[in-house]
């Protein structure tokens, strides 16, 4: 879309729309307003649509799709979603946080309304008929009488000599969309449009790309994060193989991926490296997080005077989470291709103009030299390696100008140098009134920065970067704005009623192991204590857990999903079983503001523990895909109960040392617990996502079953035979 | 580097090709051969994304070497398909909407076949302990149990008598 293209307005409501005040335009839609950048009919019988979200497993193409068909009146088969690149794609920012049907959904909703518009407004001038007495069925204007033989592909034309296609236009004010009573594709289970190549074994990821000319490259890391490369010596290298050294960053580019391999390894064992012991001491986490500095911020200060002199009893606690890596299933990887000053790259990134920016800010090029394309990679939980292999792959490339560079990570460089989630400290105190009632409410939270992704702070934050001659050490992960919604507080001020509270977080300003975002931010621990804490004040009052929340809840939805999961669950309220079985339930609202999420975890812990059952309601607003939503939250309850139950990166004094699946073990099959999710209907409210919502109360459920298993509360994670030994120990 | 002459059967066909003699059969079936489905995860063996039949039997092909394949019969997850035609268990993973990412889908698909090859009907524990060595990150493992025994039980309907089968239908559903 170039500036000087004519955009004439987009026609005036019909009259028969309601003539409330315009709301705004959904904000990316207003970012990106001309219609033809989000919606293309060039091939006939097809609707290709752009949005700015990435897919990697969590279903978002196929309910955006859905969200198009509906809105546009075409069968859902028609609609092909393009892949996302900075060269085609509107930016619509990360892809994160459990935003994309919010955000890229209502963008594409209302760009979709815009657009019919639009076409019937053609079609009316060319039919001589007012546009208020025409229809669509699928993508054919229709009269009372039945088809017109217009389509959205006839009457699209096309930008070229002859002047700009019908889209090739602003977004005009806000439309009416379609009410969700008139669904007919949105909000019913469509199946995913990407199972059928997966289960096939049909190139679909990055991994399978292969391009004409492609070499293979490979990094050799350093051994620590703290150190330098002191020499390389002289490995025996096959023939075709070259060496790439800037400073102490070390690569090999190969004409095939196993020779890439092979001289990898002869290179690391060639190279001497300083190298510095800078690692905190694994076991006593707490000791380095509440000794590092900090920068001390208040989130949330509301001061009631006669509720803080109300307290007749108070309450403390402290709940830890060590580091947490994303560990996906396959090793990050990307290709990168330098044509003169132009570079190309393929990545999995979640943020591909971040990406993009990041690139050019680390090399000193223009944005403009840059074109980052996205290929799906296998499921990102957050800010994972994706970014880092993209400038690896552009750092090997620029050695063989012309010529596409693959680079894949070992899984051992993916486990030990893709950014991970912090461990964190939650200190509480609350204040009981002679009622039972929370009077006061008191939480600190220690904790690396989770906002360390590419251009946050305003640097490229790009890994090797600072192994190049010269680069600077990668600055402390930021932590976003200091609200409950976002980085280690997110989900720290808690969801219920109380008057008197102040939560304060405490960014660490060193990071001796690199963190960024992972699935939920702080939420996963903020939730796991303050839901464990939930209820041992419960059991202060001398109250059940569903009571007492319920008594601290007025929001009707938080009461539904948190009636609706002890309904499920046959909650019956009843404590200390005696024989080595436990339940507990967890409740939030995610960020405070999005979805909400109660369950119920059922546990054996006899000697490991076991979650044999957890139990979900979940409020997420209107619905796209209700069986993409609850395949999210059971994911996301899977996954948060191998977290709480079993993840802990491993280091000593100058190195990580988990670094594969023996040594950093997930829940495997005969290990996860049977997951059962019923969608709590709100067809009326907005959509928030789903992808995230289950981390935390899964925690708190776990936690809470664990205590009611053993009959000792255990506050650090994860919940292991050792760590559930030494709280008995210490009890 | 040095060559080594591998005869192999991959999904029906037989191949004679060059490859190194310590080269991961992983390796020679994704640069080699050109195939996609057998996804390379941790190197080790430890993460069953790259899980092939070898002779029948289900393992990973990331840390096997390719001349122990010689004069074997390997299947991937491409081998499972009759032409375009699915087979049960790739097809129950389509009706079950059993994946999320999707990348360990494949080396899923090989193990729930080796079970099923041996055990028409198997429990839910002998399916969750015959999918063991294969890391879900995603959280889909209770659609892929439900796609294995759905699988199972489409092919128990297959093999029992005529009279019988549509009671056995009617358990699949």
């Amino acid at each position: 879309m170039t500036p000087s293209l004519p955009v004439p307005p987009t026609p005036p409501r019909s009259p028969s729309a309601p003539a409330s005040p315009a709301p705004p335009l959904p904000p990316t839609l207003a970012a990106n307003p001309v219609l033809a950048t989000w919606l293309d009919f060039t091939e006939p019988g097809v609707v290709t649509i752009f949005p700015g979200k990435v897919e990697y497993g969590q279903g978002v193409w196929t309910a955006l799709a859905q969200v198009a068909a509906e809105e546009l009146d075409v069968d859902l088969g028609r609609v092909r979603v393009a892949p996302v690149s900075t060269a085609t794609s509107p930016d619509e920012g990360i892809t994160s946080g459990s935003r994309s049907i919010e955000e890229s959904g209502s963008a594409l909703r209302q760009a979709c309304a815009q657009a019919r518009q639009v076409f019937l407004a053609a079609a009316a001038d060319r039919l001589s008929v007012p546009a208020s007495a025409l229809g669509v069925a699928d993508g054919e204007i229709t009269t009372g009488a039945g088809g017109t033989g217009l389509t959205y592909w006839t009457l699209a034309g096309r930008p070229g000599p002859a002047g700009p296609g019908l889209l090739d236009r602003q977004a005009g004010d806000p439309l009416p969309v379609k009410a969700p009573v008139r669904w007919s594709v949105a909000g019913r289970s469509a199946p995913r449009l990407d199972i059928p190549d997966k289960v096939a074994g049909r190139p679909r990821f990055l991994h399978d790309l292969v391009l004409p000319g492609m070499r293979y490259g490979r990094v050799i890391r350093p051994p620590a994060p703290a150190a330098s490369l002191a020499g390389l010596g002289d490995p025996p290298l096959p023939d075709g193989v070259v060496t790439v050294r800037d400073g102490s960053f070390l690569g090999v580019v190969a004409p095939a991926d196993r020779s890439a391999l092979v001289s990898a390894r002869a290179v690391a064992a060639a190279a001497r490296w300083d190298v510095t012991a800078s690692l905190p001491d694994e076991r006593d986490l707490k000791g380095f997080l509440l000794a590092a500095p900090a920068q001390v911020v208040t989130v949330d200060e509301r001061h009631d005077a006669a509720a803080a002199g109300s307290v007749t009893r108070t309450l403390e606690a402290e709940f830890t989470r060590p580091f947490i890596a994303h560990a996906s299933m396959a090793p990050s990887c990307a290709i990168a291709r330098w044509d003169a000053a132009q570079v190309t790259v393929w990545s999995h990134s979640q943020g591909v103009f971040a990406l993009r920016a990041a690139i050019a800010a680390g090399l000193g090029l223009d944005p403009g030299q840059v074109t980052v394309n996205h290929v799906e990679g296998a499921g990102a939980y957050g800010h994972n390696g994706a970014d880092d292999a993209a400038l690896d792959a552009v750092l090997l490339a620029r050695a063989v100008p012309g010529r596409p560079v693959r680079v894949l990570w070992a899984r051992e460089d993916e486990l030990a140098w893709a950014p991970l989630g912090s461990a964190m400290l939650a200190r509480l105190s609350a204040g009981l009134d002679a009622s039972g009632r929370i009077a006061t409410w008191r939480q600190d939270v220690w904790s690396n920065g989770f906002i360390g992704r590419p251009g946050s702070g305003g640097e490229p934050r790009l890994l090797a970067l600072a192994h190049l001659e010269g680069g600077q050490p990668m600055s402390p992960a930021p932590d976003g704005p200091p609200t409950g919604a976002m980085g280690s507080t997110r989900n720290a001020v808690p969801g219920y009623d109380i008057p008197d509270r102040l939560i304060v977080r405490h960014r660490l300003l060193a990071m001796p192991i690199r963190t960024s975002s992972l699935r939920s931010l702080g939420a996963f621990l903020n939730v796991f204590a303050i839901e464990s804490f939930m209820d041992e004040l419960a059991a202060a009052a001398g109250a059940g857990p569903v009571e007492f929340r319920l008594a601290h809840l007025t929001d009707p939805r938080a009461r539904r999903v948190i009636e609706q999961v002890a309904q499920m669950s046959g909650w019956d309220g009843r404590a200390g079983r005696g024989d080595g079985t436990g339940v507990g339930l967890g409740y939030a609202r995610y960020k405070g503001t999005s979805g909400y999420c109660a369950a119920v975890a059922r546990v054996e812990a006899e000697t490991d523990v076991r979650v044999t059952d957890v139990w979900l309601a979940a409020d997420v607003g209107r619905v796209i895909n209700p069986d993409g939503v609850i395949n999210q939250v059971e994911g996301g309850a899977v996954q948060s109960a191998s977290w709480a139950l079993r993840e802990r990166v491993r280091f000593d004094k100058t190195r990580i040392t988990s670094v594969n699946w023996d040594t950093y073990p997930i829940l495997r099959f005969t290990e996860v617990p049977r997951v059962h999710v019923t969608i709590v209907p709100a067809p009326g409210e907005r959509e928030a996502g789903a992808g995230e919502i289950a981390q935390g109360p899964v925690a708190g459920a776990i936690g809470n079953a664990v205590a009611d298993a053993v009959g000792v509360r255990v506050r650090d994670l994860p919940l292991t035979r050792e760590q559930v030994t030494r709280a008995i120990e210490q009890s | 580097m040095e060559q080594h002459e591998l005869h192999v059967t991959l999904n029906g066909t037989s191949h004679t090709l060059a490859c190194e003699p310590d080269a991961p059969l992983l390796d020679v079936l994704r640069h080699g051969l050109g195939l996609s489905g057998p996804r390379f995860g941790c190197g080790l063996g430890l993460c069953g994304a790259c899980f092939v039949l070898i002779d029948g039997q289900a393992r990973s092909s990331c840390d096997f070497p390719a001349w122990a394949a010689e004069g074997r019969q390997v299947t991937t997850v491409e081998g499972l398909l009759d032409g375009e035609t699915l087979d049960a268990v790739q097809q129950a993973f389509i009706d079950e909407q059993a994946a999320q990412c999707g990348y360990c889908t494949s080396g899923m698909v090989v193990s729930a076949v080796a079970l099923l090859r041996g055990n028409h009907a198997p429990s839910e524990r002998e399916v969750r302990e015959a999918l063991d060595g294969n890391l879900c990150r995603c959280g889909a493992h209770r659609r892929i149990v439900g796609a294995v025994m759905k699988a199972a039980s489409g092919r128990a309907g297959r093999s029992v008598p005529a009279g019988q089968a549509g009671r056995a239908r009617r358990t699949a559903g």
